[in-house]
């Protein structure tokens, strides 16, 4: 069996966001890159599933050369090689076109990413995917179980989940509880060394969204404190003065 | 040419976030100078129907067969497509959700068309461009993106446009699309749901509580305050984590991003993972005990103070309100 497990290089969770000045460019100086915590969980799934199945974990990433230590930390928590698309992402449709023209003829059983990606948070770029190649998919996905070629999988709906079947191949955008995060072993770190690692160039793609500029939430005032003893000053506050009640 | 608005529904009526969504449609439609279509797919009756005429569409296309009996990405992609190329629609809106993701994914790829998700406000229209704003970096900052081409396929963020209630009586006509093959592929088994709880995307005030509060026996208060406000209830991290509430609860990073008009956050530290899912409120008040919480730095309001003494004392004056 091979899973494709499909990963972003984004900004640690507690980074400080800013732009150059232009608000062109993502200002990286300083900013500590991980693995999407939601890509995290579908890569500590492919390993649950390695272990049980005897599978192969291709991860993927479509990114620059400075993405290559991210990758390398997968390589680390248990997949076997990596590729990289050697582009700098410029919106979804372009990531997806990228991992579809990978997956195309690669033969893979399942391919697994993030939900969504935490800095541009769109949510679609498995959906996508699949489209591409045909093949069904859910998300977000939070319990999988494979038993032989039949998967039986929980998706969080809003208020609950929903329990359904499917077969093999498909792709699933995961969020937790799907598995529990790996911390990568003294023997993964070292053999993540020598792990292939392939780079591979870009399909082309005509893109249909440009970013113009980014920009930061304007700051927040000062939080206006009621007196424990009388709450009930907060109730007359929100609904006279924020008028939200 | 035509907007073409997807209602997403919640026990057999259209959702508040869809109705934003059919309001902002609107709107654009004034711009382009064209219709507003809203179009549902499921069990709804007339009534539920023209709350999609009063938020501004002008006509509903209700598909009721030969889709799925539970909401399905896979099949409402292939009809909606089918429906805007037959309405011609440059503009297909939806709102954010997971089933709106789902949807909106396939269904740019279908029409071969342009896409943002969690969009904050009604897009402007420059010639054959719409610009649109949404945020980024889990609230952390904003982009504006210009999307170009025929056919652009937007999701709407909860709570960023306003309702619009003077509509018209819109007309309803009943359709039938092809359904993709792949949608079968997915074999629905059942739905595990609490039912008659506000949902939590969806509400207009969420009271939140955090690991401050001990343990799950102590989640009644909560539940209390969140009765009397018309609140869904909310939780941090941890405490879904430790089984003291569902994992549909969490909010944050990892989990459910809401964006209501009222936050309230009790024995919740406000860690930067946290605010992430809280950012888009409007208001957020916080109650804790410790001053020096890092969430009164992003709160409007708060109450230093111990939730076991606070949040009995709000119970008692929320039932006068
Ligand atoms: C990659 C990553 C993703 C994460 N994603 C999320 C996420 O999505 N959502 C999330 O919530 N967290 C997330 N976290 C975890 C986050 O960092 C915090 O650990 C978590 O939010 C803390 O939860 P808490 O505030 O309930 O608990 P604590 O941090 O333990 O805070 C408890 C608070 O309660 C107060 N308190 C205690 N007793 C009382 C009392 N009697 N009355 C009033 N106040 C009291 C304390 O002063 C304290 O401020 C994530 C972490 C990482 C690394």
């Amino acid at each position: 069996m091979k899973i494709l497990v499909c990963i972003t290089n984004v900004p640690d969770t507690t980074s400080k966001i800013s732009f150059s000045d232009d608000k062109k460019k993502f200002n990286d100086a300083g900013v500590q890159f991980i693995i999407g915590p939601y890509d995290e969980y579908a890569l500590s799934k492919a390993v649950d599933l390695k272990e049980k199945n005897n599978a192969t974990i291709v991860v993927l990433n479509v990114g620059g050369p400075e993405t290559e230590p991210t990758i390398r930390k997968a390589l680390a928590i248990g997949a076997d090689e990596a590729i990289r698309v050697n582009a700098t992402p410029t919106d979804a449709w372009f990531v997806a076109k990228q991992i579809a023209a990978v997956a195309k003829d690669g033969g893979y059983d399942l391919i697994l990413m993030g939900r969504e990606s935490i800095d541009f948070n769109g949510g679609v770029v498995h959906g996508m995917v699949a489209e591409l190649l045909g093949l069904p998919s859910v998300s977000p996905v939070m319990k999988l179980d494979l038993e032989g070629t039949k998967a039986t999988i929980a998706k969080e709906i809003e208020g609950g989940k929903e329990l359904l079947e499917v077969s093999l191949p498909f792709v699933a955008g995961c969020q937790e509880p799907i598995s529990e995060w790996k911390i990568p072993n003294m023997r993964g770190i070292m053999s993540a060394r020598t792990k292939p690692l392939t780079v591979v160039e870009p399909v082309a793609v005509e893109g249909n969204v440009v970013y113009d500029q980014f920009s930061l939430p304007a700051p927040k005032g000062a939080v206006k404190l009621v007196d424990a003893s009388d709450p009930a000053k907060l109730f007359d506050l929100l609904k006279n003065e924020a008028k939200v009640l | 040419m035509s907007v073409l608005i997807f209602a997403e529904g919640v026990d057999k009526s259209i959702k508040k976030s869809s109705l934003e969504a059919v309001s902002a449609g609107f709107a654009l439609a004034q711009k382009l100078n064209t219709e507003t279509i809203a179009i549902a797919i499921g069990d709804y009756d007339a009534v539920a129907l023209q709350e999609l005429g009063k938020a501004g569409a002008t006509k509903v296309i209700h598909v009721t067969a030969g889709v799925p009996a539970y909401p399905s990405a896979l099949a409402y992609a292939s009809v909606l497509a089918g429906a805007a190329k037959e309405v011609a629609a440059s503009v297909v809106l939806l709102s954010k959700s997971a089933l709106g993701d789902g949807i909106l994914s396939r269904l740019s790829v279908q029409l071969n068309a342009a896409s943002a998700t969690g969009v904050l406000a009604v897009p402007e229209v420059s010639g054959d461009v719409l610009k649109v704003r949404k945020s980024i970096y889990t609230g952390k900052a904003f982009a504006e993106l210009s999307l170009t081409g025929a056919v652009k396929v937007i999701s709407l963020a909860k709570n960023a446009v306003p309702l619009k209630e003077d509509g018209v009586v819109a007309t309803v006509e009943s359709k039938t699309y092809t359904v993709s093959d792949l949608a079968g592929k997915l074999v629905h088994q059942k739905e595990e749901k609490a039912s008659g709880d506000i949902l939590l995307t969806e509400a207009d005030i969420v009271v939140s509580g955090g690991r401050g509060l001990k343990g799950p026996e102590n989640w009644g208060m909560i539940e209390e305050l969140a009765k009397l406000l018309g609140a869904a209830t909310g939780c941090s991290k941890p405490v879904s984590d430790l089984d003291w509430r569902p994992h549909h609860e969490h909010v944050g990073q990892t989990g459910v991003k809401v964006s209501p008009n009222l936050y309230i956050a009790v024995g919740i530290s406000g860690a930067i993972q946290h605010l992430a899912g809280v950012s888009g409120s409007k208001v957020i008040v916080v109650i804790n005990k410790d001053p020096e919480a890092p969430f009164f730095k992003a709160a409007d309001y708060g109450i230093v103070g111990d939730a076991f003494e606070v949040v009995p004392k709000l119970i008692e004056a929320a039932k006068k309100l």
